[in-house]
């Protein structure tokens, strides 16, 4: 783990992430190169703005910072299949290899198998700092493997942050177990705190050897979530709350929910949009149930905001993801290949590669204050923007090859990330698609521009025409800098009477299976 | 004697297996099964069939009924 200062110092010399990444790859005497090298990064989820032990807890956790979460990666074991609820959106008999969706899962590992995949992917990806387990089903209903994995894992790997994400009925029975093996970050999916709600999402929970059901299964699951809410925080240990945002059915009451787990100490709220397709054979995929629309979902997690936290920038991974978020490189770490590897677990080049990766975050604020300068001009015009963006915080993907865009609001406060979006391939095999195209306008229609590192004539006209204007001129630059340039001309623009500022229309969530890379 | 699992309906979860009060449950293959011998059908240790209970795919854990009934 990285020993760095959380406090800023500004005039720390920036270290290369590329050039430990190579230095890396040839110690291990393979060719790989890291994408974008210098990078900087933003978000308002800083050591700023938080007490230092809780820093020094999520600086690395990608799913606990949003600013961590371009530089580092994690991996879930999925040695948890059995399940004791069940959820409406939720079908685990659907087990298609390219869907993308928790409770998905190609591969079951034992713990001695997610042990040998840890070091395996710790050695081959420095920046891989936190070990998830999240099913397919829940750690806690199968607690002799979850606690095994993380038994091995600890003793192998001590560096690696533990995590675990339940729905949390059996957390109170396992919270000073969960405790000794320093797991210190914990994920409850806490859809409701009123069972009157809770009964249209849950069909059944398993308790006391008996399955109940409808208002009874529900209250007694929202009672054991919140006795383990309050559990956690008496230990210390950090809590997230992941809800899905389920239209007509708890989406107002998600405010509700928000209250109730801020007044018991959770530090994060993840508001996630139901995914929701009658392919997927779910209870709400067959009855037509609808995902919320992207302003929907951010009107949802901006009225929450004021009350804690908020994290934006959760992809919704399987429960055997491994690499960033947003990317799944699963693929070459499956059982076969993981038992046939030799492994040399590489702490030094681990620590090198993060001490790079903190030099390089305190590096950030400077550039990111040089940015603010002059955008009291604003006033209140906001816009989004989406960002074709591979990581490092760089506009740094092709149009045609992103298959997510990264959402920031630009307004006077400054560039905010706010969400991200996932859309289809536009450019498989070298052609565009015409239909492809739809889809992505679809689901950046609000914004008023996309970032790109490069793109093709006949999009960039289709844009235009849909009212986004494609930007490339600010390719391999640093996302926040860049947007909030770009926006200081559009103000100008505005204010010189050269363009008339206009709201945007709403954007579509995909619903569809996101593709393995 | 009774229950059996539908191995196209078997999600392999594993959730059946722990909750066993017979030990009767194993995993063979791509699929769980249940032992004719120990099943019990969770008389005299529960009041609903544990493998019923948990499982997440309706159907799965169904009465063989080509074996007598352990319940009259």
């Amino acid at each position: 783990m990285a020993e760095s200062d959380p406090v800023f110092h500004p005039a720390e010399p920036v270290v290369d992430i590329s050039d430990v990444m190579q230095k890396m790859a040839e110690h291990k005497g393979c060719g790989t190169s890291s994408e974008g090298g210098k990078a900087s990064c933003g978000s308002s989820d800083g050591p700023e703005d938080m007490p230092p032990e809780i820093w020094e807890k999520v600086k690395n956790h990608p799913c606990y910072s949003e600013e961590a979460h371009h530089h580092y990666a994690r991996m879930h074991v999925a040695v948890a299949p059995a399940c004791n609820i069940q959820c409406n959106y939720c079908n685990r008999k659907y087990d298609c290899a390219n869907e993308s969706r928790p409770g998905v899962v190609s591969e079951r590992l034992t713990p001695e198998q997610a042990a040998k995949k840890v070091l395996a992917v710790a050695s081959t990806i420095p920046q891989m700092t936190v070990l998830g387990i999240a099913g397919p089903g829940d750690p806690l209903a199968n607690p002799k493997k979850t606690f095994e994995t993380f038994r091995l894992i600890s003793e192998v790997a001590p560096d690696i942050k533990l995590c675990l994400s339940t729905n949390g009925l059996a957390l109170p029975d396992w919270v000073d177990e969960i405790a000794k093996y320093k797991v210190d970050h914990v994920t409850i999916t806490i859809n409701m705190v009123d069972p009157e709600v809770g009964q249209h999402i849950y069909p059944w929970i398993f308790w006391e050897n008996k399955r109940l059901t409808g208002y009874e299964a529900a209250k007694v699951l929202t009672e054991r979530q919140l006795l383990g809410l309050e559990m956690l925080t008496e230990r210390g240990i950090l809590a997230k709350i992941n809800s899905v945002m389920i239209p007509g059915i708890n989406d107002q009451h998600l405010v509700e929910v928000n209250r109730a787990v801020k007044s018991r100490g959770a530090f994060l709220h993840n508001i996630m949009p139901l995914i929701s397709a009658p392919e997927h054979g779910t209870v709400f995929g067959l009855n037509g149930q609808r995902g919320p629309t992207a302003q929907e979902l951010k009107a949802l997690q901006d009225s929450c905001e004021g009350e804690m936290n908020m994290m934006r920038h959760c992809r919704q991974c399987r429960a055997d993801a491994v690499g960033l978020l947003g990317e799944d490189r699963s693929a070459e770490f499956t059982t076969d290949k993981i038992m046939a590897m030799e492994v040399e677990y590489d702490a030094d080049g681990r620590k090198a590669y993060q001490q790079a990766v903190e030099a390089e975050r305190q590096a950030k604020v400077a550039a990111k204050a040089e940015a603010m300068d002059g955008l009291d001009a604003a006033g209140e015009i906001d816009v989004l923007v989406a960002v074709a963006t591979k990581g490092h915080s760089i506009i740094n993907e092709h149009f045609g090859h992103a298959k997510e865009f990264q959402i920031y609001e630009l307004s006077a406060r400054g560039a905010k990330f706010v969400g991200h979006r996932r859309v289809d391939l536009y450019c498989q095999g070298g052609y565009g698609e015409e239909d492809s195209l739809s889809t992505i306008i679809t689901a950046i229609n609000d914004c008023h521009a996309v970032f790109v590192a490069k793109i093709g004539g006949c999009p960039k006209a289709d844009l235009t025409a849909a009212g986004i204007e494609p930007v490339d001129q600010f390719a391999h630059e640093y996302i926040e800098k860049s947007a909030l340039a770009w926006f200081k001309d559009y103000c100008a623009k505005v204010a010189s009477g050269e363009i008339v500022h206009a709201p945007r229309g709403d954007a579509a969530i995909r619903q569809g299976a996101l593709l393995a890379s | 004697m009774p229950y059996r699992i539908v191995a196209s309906q078997c999600t392999n979860c594993t959730a059946c297996e722990a909750l066993c009060p017979n030990e009767a449950i194993s995993e063979k293959g791509s699929t769980f099964v249940i032992d004719p011998a120990k099943c019990t059908e969770c008389i005299g240790h529960f009041d609903e069939p544990q493998c019923v209970a948990i499982c997440p795919v309706d159907l799965t854990c169904v009465i063989d009924t080509s074996l007598p009934r352990t319940a009259a």
